[in-house]
């Protein structure tokens, strides 16, 4: 294995489902140990790349790569790879013992030294004490922690992990999530994470691609996507944005193009604010949220466009706005990132789009 | 505000007092739902079961050829230790048996093949093709089979060129046309346990590194099992008591249908008639016994 090898590589990968492009023409490389993320709204084509890694699905065109060898025509059980699945897909009649094991079974590993290595890999989840329980018998983090050691018991190069996180409840989500990033760093190997959950993303990956409509419309790194998304729809797809049209632009920001803002860079006063490079916009308080951490305002500009601002609930903070009053909402240009206004949105004509759910497979 | 009537409160009847009454009193909702085919299983079914079962131990005048209801062991212990009934109990568990197995085998891979394989439109074809023999008679299928089995029939001419001959009448002809008969109730079972068990778990099989064998082995067999009994259950218990096939197709072979059948109406022997008929329900009932801990009786 040499330092350059990407862990996984995909070259022009195309799938079709009859009609519909699930996913077009896909660059891209994943390194060796890194946490990396595939975000993007249902029927945007991740999670398809990810059985086209797996080997579930044959790609229509393009080749796939794991570490430098190429696997595009090979079985699943033929990959050095193994997947989390969104249900699990724990063998309800084998022991949990078992379903960590049958990797090791298959591979026709004797019987002591397969319980051995399923006992250490259950350890490893906190679970050793469940060995002889049946799934049915598990909560649903359980489930998850079964689902992991036995993907990662067979020592795979590359774990593929389907929304896992999708069926737990907030508070178990966000423990799993820094379960997970433990794992990953103890064994060292590359972690693919499909999710349509931004949050989650931007928590636990080195990098992300951003799907959208069987494309990566951006990659990079959290702090890239977020801070400096190129389109409308990563601005919008990745937290909130304040997204202002040519017109709007060239009345409030006097640039051309489309722009975008967060809601936490701007803030709100009664007199406005002064210094270089600092815009006001008069507006009217539409709707005060309380999110006990901060306060969310939806503010109508006079000049048009309806902006959402974060106000953080930091001491000192005596505001009290409600329906209906005048205030300021000031800003810095530093703050505002121009956008590709004419990249693909879900709403795009492209044929390539929207559909999805309809065919199994290509749910995300 | 604007004047909009507010939405009327629901309007008294008797059915909704009724209603009211049942919601209360759950076990009166029970009473009505179950007593209708309560009686129908107790009186008509199990009643005339029994009734059965009595007359076993009843014995017949040779004279008057009258019923004498007097307690008898006899018909039983003829049932029993009579040479004539062993044989032909013991070929009616083989032919029963073989159906069994030919119907599995044939029904495992078309019921994978519908659950996992076809597409959903292909899927409701299929299933429409296994279920539409069952709207044809019995009887026309059975005679059905006679001439493609007979000596100038479809099969003779289809297998003569490679040195081939049909089978002719006999217990081969029965199991063949039993497992034509019985072939949609094994498939149905199997179909509907394999359409339960989620894909994922075959992808995760194979993506732990399982290749086919074993993931059939280990995985979709163990997940079809109770499926697979159900649908024995079915072509075991049914071929078990046939007697019109085998005398459509058997030739001279008898099975224990044909033996309460000839005692029922030749010989006018109804205690030995029922004596018989207890043999294949002890022997589903010993079937029964066996698979119920196989969970196999949730799948019915």
């Amino acid at each position: 294995m040499t330092e350059a090898q990407p862990a996984i590589r995909l070259t022009g990968l195309t799938k079709e489902f009859g009609a519909v492009t699930a996913v077009d023409h896909v660059d891209l490389e994943i390194a060796a140990g890194e946490f990396f993320s595939m975000l993007g709204p249902s029927g945007s084509g991740k999670t398809t790349v990810l059985r086209l890694i797996a080997g579930f699905e044959q790609p229509t065109d393009g080749t796939i790569e794991l570490f430098g060898e190429e696997v595009t025509k090979r079985a699943p059980f033929d990959r050095d790879v193994n997947t989390v699945f969104q249900d699990y897909a724990l063998f309800p009649h084998m022991s949990v013992l078992d379903n960590v094991a049958y990797g090791l079974r298959v591979r026709g590993l004797g019987k002591k030294e397969r319980n051995e290595r399923a006992r250490r890999a259950l350890a490893s989840v906190r679970l050793e004490q469940m060995a002889d329980r049946k799934p049915s018998q598990l909560s649903g983090g359980q489930r998850q922690r079964v689902a992991l050691a036995r993907a990662t018991v067979v020592e795979p190069k590359v774990l593929l992990l389907d929304e896992p996180l999708g069926a737990l409840d907030l508070k178990l989500r966000e423990q799993m999530q820094v379960e997970l990033k433990q794992i990953q760093r103890e064994l060292g190997i590359t972690f693919i994470f499909v999710t349509h959950d931004q949050e989650e993303a931007l928590t636990l990956s080195d990098r992300i691609a951003v799907f959208n409509a069987g494309r990566i419309e951006q990659l990079g790194t959290p702090a890239e996507l977020y801070e400096r998304p190129v389109s409308r729809f990563v601005a919008d797809f990745v937290g909130t944005s304040n997204l202002f049209g040519p017109e709007h632009s060239l009345a409030l920001l006097e640039r051309e193009g489309h722009h975008s803002v967060r809601p936490e860079k701007m803030t709100v006063s009664t007199a406005g604010q002064s210094g270089e490079g600092v815009r006001n916009a008069a507006g009217t308080v539409v709707e005060a949220i309380y999110l006990g951490s901060g306060v969310r305002l939806v503010v109508d500009l006079d000049a048009g466009p309806r902006v959402s601002v974060l106000e953080q609930n930091v001491r000192g903070r005596a505001r009290d706005d409600e329906h209906g009053d005048r205030v300021v909402v000031s800003w810095h240009d530093d703050d505002v990132v121009a956008v590709d206004g004419a990249a693909v949105g879900p709403q795009n004509p492209t044929p390539t789009a929207a559909v999805g759910s309809v065919f199994p497979g290509i749910s995300g | 505000m604007t004047a909009t009537r507010a939405v009327p409160a629901p309007r008294r009847s008797a059915a909704r007092a009724g209603s009211a009454f049942l919601s209360a009193h759950p076990r009166a909702r029970l009473a009505l739902l179950l007593s209708a085919p309560l009686f129908w299983l107790g009186v008509v079914y199990i009643v005339a079961l029994v009734l059965l079962l009595v007359t076993a131990f009843w014995s017949v005048d040779s004279f008057t050829g009258e019923i004498t209801t007097e307690f008898t062991l006899d018909n039983i212990v003829e049932v029993v230790t009579g040479s004539l009934y062993q044989t032909v109990t013991l070929r009616t568990i083989g032919v029963a048996l073989a159906v069994t197995v030919i119907d599995v085998a044939l029904a495992l891979p078309i019921a994978f093949f519908m659950a996992k394989v076809a597409t959903p439109r292909m899927q409701r074809v299929l299933l429409i093709m296994v279920l539409t023999p069952l709207w044809a008679s019995y009887l026309v299928k059975a005679y059905a089979w006679r001439s493609v089995l007979s000596q100038d029939g479809i099969l003779e001419w289809l297998v003569s060129p490679f040195g081939g001959h049909t089978p002719g009448y006999g217990l081969p002809a029965t199991i063949i046309t039993l497992s034509y008969l019985w072939l949609p109730y094994v498939i149905l079972p199997i179909y509907a346990g394999l359409e339960r068990v989620p894909d994922s778990l075959l992808e995760a099989s194979g993506d732990l590194g399982g290749r086919t064998w074993p993931t059939l082995r280990l995985v979709v067999l163990p997940l079809a099992l109770p499926a697979i009994i159900a649908g024995t259950i079915f072509s075991f218990s049914l071929s078990l008591g046939d007697y019109i096939t085998v005398n459509i197709v058997g030739g001279t072979s008898q099975m224990l249908g044909n033996l309460v059948y000839t005692n029922v109406g030749a010989a006018n022997n109804l205690p030995l008639a029922a004596a018989i008929a207890l043999i294949p329900i002890v022997i589903i009932f010993g079937y029964l016994f066996l698979v119920r801990r196989t969970g196999a009786l949730d799948n019915l």
